[in-house]
């Protein structure tokens, strides 16, 4: 049964790493729903932040697939629930009292302001951003960006650290 | 420390005590730091500095010579899995680049330890579209295990120590390293460090004792076990740990293609190939199996057929090296992370010694029913033709200790069914891949890495063809192949495919082919040609015989079929013989 899953990727800053983790995926035909890159917060270390639709199996395997690269660190998977997901998105509407009633009552915040025309950014949940699209749309919407979701997991646990302190202990048996 | 990725743009100081040498000197250096004897390339024009540098060392290092880029890869691998060690290959950047595509992948797929370096234009002009350039590391992400451009000539050994560390290390394959020119022409201070750690790299994992009890616990309660022996064995160096493991447990035993020779062909609890053309037994008795053990091994299609139905009434057992290979295919009940090699011992160690002498004699009954139906007719001296079977049988007998080297196709099956095996790394043969043309360059590269043994090469007059023109590599480099040429004027497996499931189609499957006595002797090598079954011993004997290379050219049965047969996608059970 397809399921949403939140694939969490660190990795050593790599050219061209992306383009390894995005190949594992189109071999075996699965469509990255989103995919967003940045850097964690360890020094050095890459975070991607991919969303799959597909099923469990075909999942864990794609996950150990991509760990396989030589340079990701490590992959975690997750099911939406364990995660706090947001994503931004950037609204270009027409100005007018409406869309500032709207303003106001959606915690949207406000970061251009031109004679004709204002710049919202609203974060939230992939249903909130839409929601908000769909009411700013009949007071004309100019543009719209939406960002992939960025994620955290809700556990105390740093599974990254555990495993560099891991693979730390590892390197020390081996000198 | 950190894998930079080489994104340091700061100037290096120029260290005191260390040699200053170009980056293609330290490419070099850096070979015979890691015991490199041997070398397969083509040279070109994004290359010559490291060939100019490789002019100075030519005493130290073995270049060989091949007349085609994807032959410097199968040669290499040849070499590497003749001795073990990792094949190394040179190529120019661009057409030379692309051209072993085809190499990386078998290597790829068949887990054979390669570094290859390229050439590349200059960093200046990366992303220019110049002269001979293309994205070779774009294009080698999924044939690779890892690859790397390098654009600092001070940054070489540290990319080769890694490329030597990764292609040889847990599940082995192939690395490339892509030079830019600057880096190669830059001058550097050479130190080499091998490579023992990379922190986003993990060959092996630390054994899970709980996992070898249950394995211990699953064995000790079967009655109906098969071990299933995979290449891991041989690449894990673990053929006395297999060896031992199977005579205290007494577990019937059947190898992948690519695990063959990792038991003796005799030893009394081997029960055969298999896979699609394995022998019968081990693939008829797969449902009776309560328990199947795979060791070093990854289920391909070719042995699992329907992989839903494979070992249907088994517990598997899966030990093996590869996290990803575990339930991508056949789901383990229990999973013995680790190289076999540490963790044979220690399964070996918990089970109880064991008796199945019953059940191995299960086995037999279909061996014999093999035998009388399959494999004494093929190898039977008789029938108004030559044929395969007859041929691998015959030069088995006469070469008994030698390497098996196969191209792809029906000869491939009728060798590695027919030719008997008595130590490990004795056959060489494209197993994932199925790359026809592997045989002849792989063969070169095997009797180069091991001049000691004698090297079979079983090609058909497809495959031959295909990669033909390194018989000149052959006379250059002079050598010793003995080429068993197995011609029947077809590509023969197409065409049973064809003849069974294509209501005899033969859809350009028949060669007109080139006088194969000229291709021979064009190339200084001693050549034969038999056809009938009075004349075959002795010209194996010729063969044999004749110093250095020799072609065997034998015209066997035009259309002959490989048998038995799993049809493609069915259980294993369904194995035809007929």
């Amino acid at each position: 049964m397809e399921k949403e899953f939140i694939i969490t990727v660190f990795s050593e800053n790599k050219v061209g790493l992306l383009s390894q983790i995005t190949t594992v995926f189109t071999h075996r035909n699965v469509n990255i729903e989103s995919l967003t890159a940045s850097e964690s917060a360890v020094d050095g270390v890459h975070k991607y932040t991919i969303i799959v639709k597909n099923d469990e199996e075909k999942v864990a395997n794609l996950v150990k697939q991509i760990e396989k690269k030589i340079d990701v660190l490590k992959v975690f998977c997750y099911s939406p629930s364990e995660v706090v997901l947001q994503q931004v998105a950037l609204y270009k509407v027409q100005r007018g009292r409406n869309v500032e009633d709207l303003v106001r009552r959606h915690n949207v915040r406000i970061l251009d302001i031109h004679d004709d025309f204002i710049v919202l950014e609203k974060t939230g949940h992939k249903a909130e951003i839409q929601e908000l699209y769909q009411m700013l749309a009949p007071y004309g919407l100019y543009q719209f960006v939406c960002s992939g979701p960025v994620a955290i997991i809700k556990s105390r646990r740093e599974l990254l650290d555990e495993y560099l302190d891991y693979v730390n202990e590892r390197q020390k048996k081996l000198e | 420390m950190a894998f930079s990725g080489f994104s340091d743009t700061t100037t290096p100081q120029p260290k005191k005590d260390l040699p200053r040498i170009s980056g293609s000197e330290a490419v070099i250096r850096s070979f015979l730091a890691e015991g490199v004897e041997t070398i397969f390339g083509y040279p070109g024009g994004a290359i010559i500095p490291v060939y100019d540098a490789l002019y100075d060392y030519r005493d130290q290092i073995n270049h060989v010579l091949v007349r085609h880029e994807q032959c410097a890869l199968h040669a290499a691998q040849g070499y590497a899995r003749a001795t073990g060690k990792t094949g190394v290959c040179i190529v120019t950047s661009g057409p030379g680049a692309t051209n072993t595509v085809t190499g990386l992948a078998d290597a790829m797929l068949d887990s054979t330890p390669i570094v290859l370096i390229s050439g590349q234009v200059a960093s200046t002009t990366l992303g220019t579209d110049a002269f001979q350039e293309i994205n070779f590391i774009e294009i080698t992400n999924s044939v690779t295990k890892w690859n790397c451009q390098v654009k600092r000539a001070e940054d070489i050994p540290e990319a080769i120590a890694r490329a030597f560390y990764i292609a040889s290390s847990g599940r082995p394959g192939p690395v490339v390293i892509d030079i830019t020119k600057d880096a190669q022409i830059g001058l550097m201070d050479f130190d080499y460090k091998p490579t023992k750690f990379i922190r986003s790299y993990i060959p092996h994992h630390d054994i899970d004792n709980d996992q070898i009890l249950e394995a211990a616990r699953l064995i000790n309660l079967s009655r109906k076990p098969m071990a299933l022996i995979g290449q891991g064995v041989i690449l894990g160096g673990a053929e006395q740990e297999l060896k031992e493991f199977l005579e205290k447990s007494g577990i019937p035993a059947a190898s992948t293609l690519l695990g063959l020779s990792a038991l003796p062909s005799d030893h009394p609890q081997y029960v055969g190939m298999l896979g699609m053309h394995g022998n019968y037994a081990p693939n008829f008795k797969n449902r009776d199996c309560d328990l199947l053990i795979a060791i070093g091994m990854r289920f391909d299609d070719r042995v699992t057929g329907d992989p839903s139905k494979f070992g249907i009434n088994a517990k598997i057992i899966h030990m093996e090296i590869d996290p990803a290979e575990v339930n991508k295919l056949v789901y383990a009940d229990v999973a013995v992370m680790g190289d076999v090699k540490r963790t044979l011992p220690l399964l070996t160690e918990k089970i109880t010694k064991c008796d199945h002498s019953a059940w191995l004699d299960e086995f037999r009954v279909c061996y014999n029913i093999e035998r009388e139906d399959i494999i004494e007719p093929a190898i039977e001296r008789r029938g108004p033709h030559l044929r395969m079977g007859e041929v691998v049988d015959a030069v088995s007998q006469q070469f008994n200790d030698a390497i098996l080297v196969t191209d792809v196709g029906q000869q491939q099956m009728f060798a590695s069914r027919y030719f008997r095996f008595k130590r490990s790394r004795s056959i060489i043969t494209s197993g994932g891949l199925g790359t026809m043309g592997f045989g002849l360059p792989a063969a070169i590269g095997a009797k180069i890495g091991a001049p000691e043994r004698d090297v079979c090469l079983f090609v058909g007059d497809g495959g031959l063809q295909m990669t033909s023109q390194e018989l000149g590599t052959i006379y250059q480099s002079q050598v010793g192949v003995k080429i068993v040429l197995m011609n029947n004027g077809f590509l023969g497996m197409v065409r049973q495919w064809q003849e069974l499931f294509y209501n005899k189609r033969y859809s350009f499957t028949e060669l007109v082919n080139p006088d194969f006595e000229f291709l021979a002797k064009a190339n200084h090598i001693p050549y034969r040609c038999v056809e009938r079954h009075e004349e075959l011993d002795e010209a194996i004997t010729q063969m044999r015989e004749s110093e250095g290379a020799f072609l065997l050219e034998v015209r066997v049965q035009r259309e002959e079929n490989v048998f038995p047969m799993v049809p493609a996608g069915q259980p294993v059970d369904k194995i035809r013989l007929e």
